[in-house]
Order: C-alpha cells, then sequence, then structure tokens
C-alpha cells in the first residue's frame, strides 16, 4: 500500500521485535522477571496489566531509555529484525526502526505544531521527512489546520495525534504506543483506535499497551498480560478475550453486578497479583 | 547629555559583548540543565590563543583559531569531564565545573603571568565622531558584531534542525531522546557553540580602550553571569537583555562615578551584581525566564 512502510533499517528478514527472559531492574528493585514476548513485522500485539505491573517499564526496556529512570536490563535480550536493541542508546533504537509514543503524551508544548513533528523526524535522514510529515497531516489533517499553534494549547485528543504523528515521522517499522487513550474521551479513544488499525494497515507493526483492555484486544492479534513484573497469560487476542480469567480481571464482565467493559483498570491502586476470591470481589465491586 | 549618549552607546557595545558570553550559559544550561562555570576560563582560553598567535599568523587567523581552540576546550570538558561525571544532581556538576574552571584558570594565569598581552586587531585606537558623540572603533565593531552572532543564533535556534533538536532536549530530554536526537551531540554543540562565542566575546573585551589580554579578564567574564541569571537562565531574549542591562549600569555607573562618589570606588564593578539581586527579588526566575512547573 504505501512506500513508506518499509522498515528505516531495512533489516534482514521477516523477524520483528522480539524479547527474550528479560530482567530488569531499578536499583534494588526487581520491576520485570522472564518476559518473553514478540511482535512478528506486520503485527499488533497488545500488553494488559494494571499499574505497576510492569507495562511502561517494557517498553522502556525496548525503547532504551531505562536510563533515564536508573533502571537497567539485568537479563535476557531484546531485538528487532534479529539485531539487539538491549544496551543500545535510544537513538540508536529509533535508527532502526522502532519509536515509541511516550505514555501521557509528552508533546513540546512550547514548541508549534509543525516544529513537534519536525522534532519527530531528528532521528532520520532529512529526505525521509518530507513523505513521512505527508502521510502524517493525511492521517491527521487537523495538526495541519493547528501547524502553527503552540502545542500545549492543543486539546488532550488532538496532543495524542501530534504524539502519535511525531512518532511516525521516523517512518517506524514498529510502534510502540504507551497508553494512548488514557484521559481521553470514549469517542476520542475510539478515533485513536481506528488510526492505530491504519497505521497497522500501512504495513506499521504495533506494540500496544493499554489499560483499556476491551479495546487493545479488539486491535491485536496477540496480546500478554503482565502482572507484578512476569507475563502471567498470553495467547491469540480472541482466546484471551474470551478466557473467564481476563473476562474478570480486564474486560470487568462475568463477574457479579457489572456486565460492560471497563475503561480503566480498578485495579489501579495496588498491582498485586494475587489470584485469591477475595481481590476478585474487591475489583468487581470497583468496577460496578 | 553628549557625556550620557557616549556611555549609553558604550553600554550597549559592552552589554552586547555580555550577551555573547550570556547566550553561551543559556546554550549549555538548556541542553543539559548545567550551570555553566567554567565559562570565563573557556574565554580566557580564546583570548590566550589569539594573543599568542596573532604575532605568527596575523590578526584574522589567530581569531579563528582562538575561536576554534575555545570551541575545543569547551567540547573537551563536556566529553572528558561532564559526560563521564556519573553523579545524580546537576548541583554536582555545576560544582564540577567550578573545579574545571579553578584548573583551567591556574594554568592560563601562569602562562599569562603579570604580562599585558594585545591582540593585534586592526582598530586600534582609533575613534568615530558622530555628531556630538565619540565613539571607539572597536565598540562599534563589537556592537556590529555581537549582533549578528546573536541574530545568526537566534534564526538557527528557531529554524534548524540543530535547534529544533536543541529545544526539544531543553523542554524534555527523554522524549527527545525517544524522537532519535542524540543527547551526547546536543550536549557537546552546546559546548562547542558556547565556547566560541566566548571566544569572540574574549576578542572585544581585550582591545581598545582595554590594553589587552591579562590576568584579569577571566572576572571581566564573570560579568556575564549575572547578565544570564538576571535574564532567565533558560531564555535566549533573557540573555540578551541581561547583557545589554548589565553593560549599560555598569558604563553608566562607572562613567558617573565622580557623581557617585558616596558610594565609593569602583560602583560600576559591583552594580550588574546589584542589579541582579535586585531583578531575582522581584522576579525569581529572572526577567524572561519560565517558571518551570514541578515535574513528578
Amino acid at each position: 500500500m504505501s512506500g513508506e512502510a518499509g522498515p528505516a533499517s531495512g533489516g534482514p528478514g521477516k523477524r520483528g521485535l522480539e524479547v527474550v527472559g528479560l530482567e530488569v531492574r531499578y536499583g534494588p528493585v526487581r520491576a520485570l522477571r522472564g518476559v518473553h514476548l514478540a511482535v512478528p513485522r506486520g503485527a499488533v500485539a497488545a500488553v494488559l496489566g494494571a499499574n505497576g505491573a510492569g507495562k511502561t517499564t517494557l517498553l522502556r526496556a525496548v525503547s532504551g531509555t531505562l536510563r533515564f529512570h536508573r533502571g537497567a536490563i539485568t537479563s535476557g535480550t531484546v531485538s528487532f529484525g534479529g539485531s539487539r536493541l538491549d544496551g543500545a542508546q535510544a537513538a540508536a533504537v529509533v535508527r532502526r526502526g522502532v519509536v515509541q509514543v511516550p505514555e501521557g503524551r509528552r508533546v513540546f508544548g512550547r514548541m508549534t505544531v509543525a516544529e513537534n513533528l519536525r522534532a519527530g523526524a531528528l532521528g532520520v535522514p532529512g529526505r525521509r521527512a518530507a513523505a513521512a510529515r505527508e502521510r502524517v497531516l493525511e492521517l491527521f489533517p487537523v495538526l495541519a489546520e493547528r501547524a502553527h499553534q503552540r502545542a500545549g494549547l492543543l486539546s488532550g485528543g488532538e496532543q495524542q495525534m501530534l504524539a502519535i504523528g511525531r512518532a511516525l515521522m521516523a517512518g517506524p517499522s514498529l510502534l510502540l504506543l504507551d497508553e494512548p487513550t488514557l484521559g481521553l474521551a470514549p469517542l476520542m479513544a475510539a478515533r485513536i483506535a481506528d488510526t492505530v488499525r491504519q497505521i497497522n494497515a500501512q504495513g506499521t507493526s504495533v506494540l500496544l499497551v493499554e489499560q483499556n483492555a476491551a479495546m487493545a484486544l479488539a486491535l491485536a492479534e496477540r496480546a500478554y498480560v503482565l502482572e507484578v513484573g512476569e507475563v502471567t497469560l498470553s495467547g491469540p487476542a480472541a482466546d484471551l478475550a474470551a478466557s473467564d480469567e481476563v473476562r474478570r480481571r480486564y474486560l470487568g464482565v462475568g463477574a457479579p453486578d457489572t456486565d460492560r467493559p471497563v475503561g480503566t483498570d480498578p485495579g489501579a491502586a495496588d498491582g498485586h497479583q494475587s489470584h485469591e476470591r477475595h481481590e476478585r470481589t474487591r475489583l468487581a465491586r470497583w468496577t460496578a | 547629555m553628549a557625556v550620557f549618549l557616549e556611555l549609553l552607546v558604550n553600554g550597549i557595545s559592552v552589554g552586547a559583548v555580555y550577551a555573547l558570553i550570556a547566550l553561551g550559559f543559556v546554550v549549555i544550561f538548556k541542553a543539559t540543565e548545567v550551570v555553566n562555570f567554567t565559562h570565563a576560563s573557556l574565554l580566557l582560553a580564546g583570548g590566550y590563543v589569539i594573543a599568542r598567535l596573532h604575532p605568527l599568523v596575523g590578526f584574522w587567523a589567530a581569531l579563528a583559531a582562538g575561536i576554534a581552540a575555545a570551541a575545543l576546550v569547551g567540547a573537551l570538558v563536556e566529553f572528558l569531564i561532564l559526560r563521564r561525571a556519573h553523579v545524580g544532581s546537576r548541583g554536582v556538576l555545576a560544582i564540577v565545573t567550578i573545579g574545571v574552571d579553578i584548573l583551567l584558570t591556574t594554568e592560563l594565569t601562569r602562562r599569562i603571568g603579570t604580562e599585558v598581552l594585545a591582540l593585534g586587531d586592526p582598530w586600534g585606537d582609533r575613534v568615530l565622531r558622530l555628531g556630538p558623540i565619540t565613539v571607539a572603533e572597536t565598540r562599534v565593531v563589537a556592537l556590529a558584531v555581537a549582533a549578528a552572532l546573536i541574530v545568526a543564533f537566534l534564526l538557527a535556534f528557531k529554524f534548524t534542525g540543530w535547534g529544533v533538536a536543541m529545544r526539544a532536549t531543553a523542554e524534555d530530554a527523554e522524549t527527545a531522546a525517544l524522537m532519535g536526537v542524540r543527547l551526547g551531540r546536543v550536549s557537546l554543540s552546546a559546548w562547542a557553540v558556547a565556547g566560541a562565542l566566548a571566544a569572540v566575546a574574549a576578542m572585544f573585551l581585550c582591545v581598545f580602550p582595554t590594553p589587552g589580554l591579562d590576568r584579569g579578564t577571566a572576572a571581566a567574564a564573570m560579568k556575564a553571569f549575572p547578565a544570564a541569571i538576571l535574564g532567565g537562565l533558560d531564555s535566549t531574549t533573557g540573555a540578551l537583555a541581561g547583557g545589554l542591562i548589565v553593560g549599560v549600569t555598569e558604563t553608566l555607573m562607572s562613567g558617573y562615578q565622580s557623581e557617585l562618589a558616596f558610594l565609593g570606588r569602583g560602583i560600576g564593578d559591583a552594580a550588574p551584581f546589584l542589579v541582579m539581586i535586585v531583578i531575582l527579588l522581584l522576579r525569581p526566575s529572572g526577567l524572561f525566564g519560565t517558571k518551570e512547573p514541578a515535574r513528578v
């Protein structure tokens, strides 16, 4: 479809993101343990889990930003297209075609929308930027209208579009999305979900970290459930969506008094993974 | 009136030179959040190279060499010391820069000794008469060059990829890294640019009416520090305004020293710091500094 879908590095073969036996520590605190995960080229994978489960840490390990939080990979490997990403600087990860949209959008508020998009293309050769820019503005026409406004003045939804657009400026082969619908109105969240579908249809693989499990499972082919730093469940998204465990804990269905998917994870306050009944009932009560 | 105008023009010219130095402070602070106390010795290094080389290769080549040397010293300080100093806080790094400054300044003043080194500039002690006022040619050139450099710098900051990377890093280093910005390069280039600007400033600080480069030149460089602070450490506009305020204040206070005799001698040297204190009392983040919201 799109000529821009090609990988930034032209990596060999069809191997996508592969995370093997990953352990991450922040000083003495172990945040991830023995995590295995794969995002094949062209696929969408989702990572579910409560706050504190290690979702963001997982993305930091891939994007090379653990060092900003005094964290480090203590064992295991992260590779993309067969080449290792663990130990690489964030800028080097971007050059290999793996780009992250940070949690909380984090647009450069004092810069204009156009400058933000330009910043997104800083890691790649200039000639690719023009084509990427066209693609981004086609995806998000509102960014063209607001090109000369300060990014800090955009609405939350527009900032999320800008954050995604900015990441696409680097022409990524794999896009890492950290909670893209957090704090957005349902209509805007649905728009973002559509956009993710479109981006994927143009050939970019996506690793989506979401608390909105319903949305994530609808988008992804494969999903992983993280609990206190370990993958406790993984499989085709459809299977996970159908599993009692996931329905109860992350979709909020099947439990007494609730029959609708929840937008935000009720277990946010404590990320403990106990499977005991009392935990479940507590979750159910919170979602009601 | 003519005296006042003369002082004002001189003040603006000196202020523009201070602005060049302050701009260096600001660039380093924006790119790395480090308050760079090494600046005075970068300036001294640039001036020293110009002073030593001009008899051998002529003024212009010596100037180019001085600019390159100061940029190199700046880059080396960043690359060899700051990048490797894995200390948590920016405050500690600032103190590291004080240490580096003392080292460099000690070595350079040892080499300069008690001499006053001429820079061999082409302007000499010629003066320009503009109506009722008389201004040293060096001051006019300083004003023109400083203004041109500042405009070029601000344009680059606004429109080039380097400038965008610099501003993105200043605003949010982690996100800039996620966009593929190489933070090491940003920091290195900031130090090099600051060094180069300092060398140009050194040249103008040491030409007529100043007799030349001596061991006191580094102290003159420290006057740009209140300029950067009172303008707001993270604002390029602030550096410009701060430089001008400091330059004009200092020149006027020195010029009217006899009328201000009750304040004691040397009030011109102290005035920039007094102005800085007053402005900081009124506006704690400087005239143009951003009030940083607490980040968690």
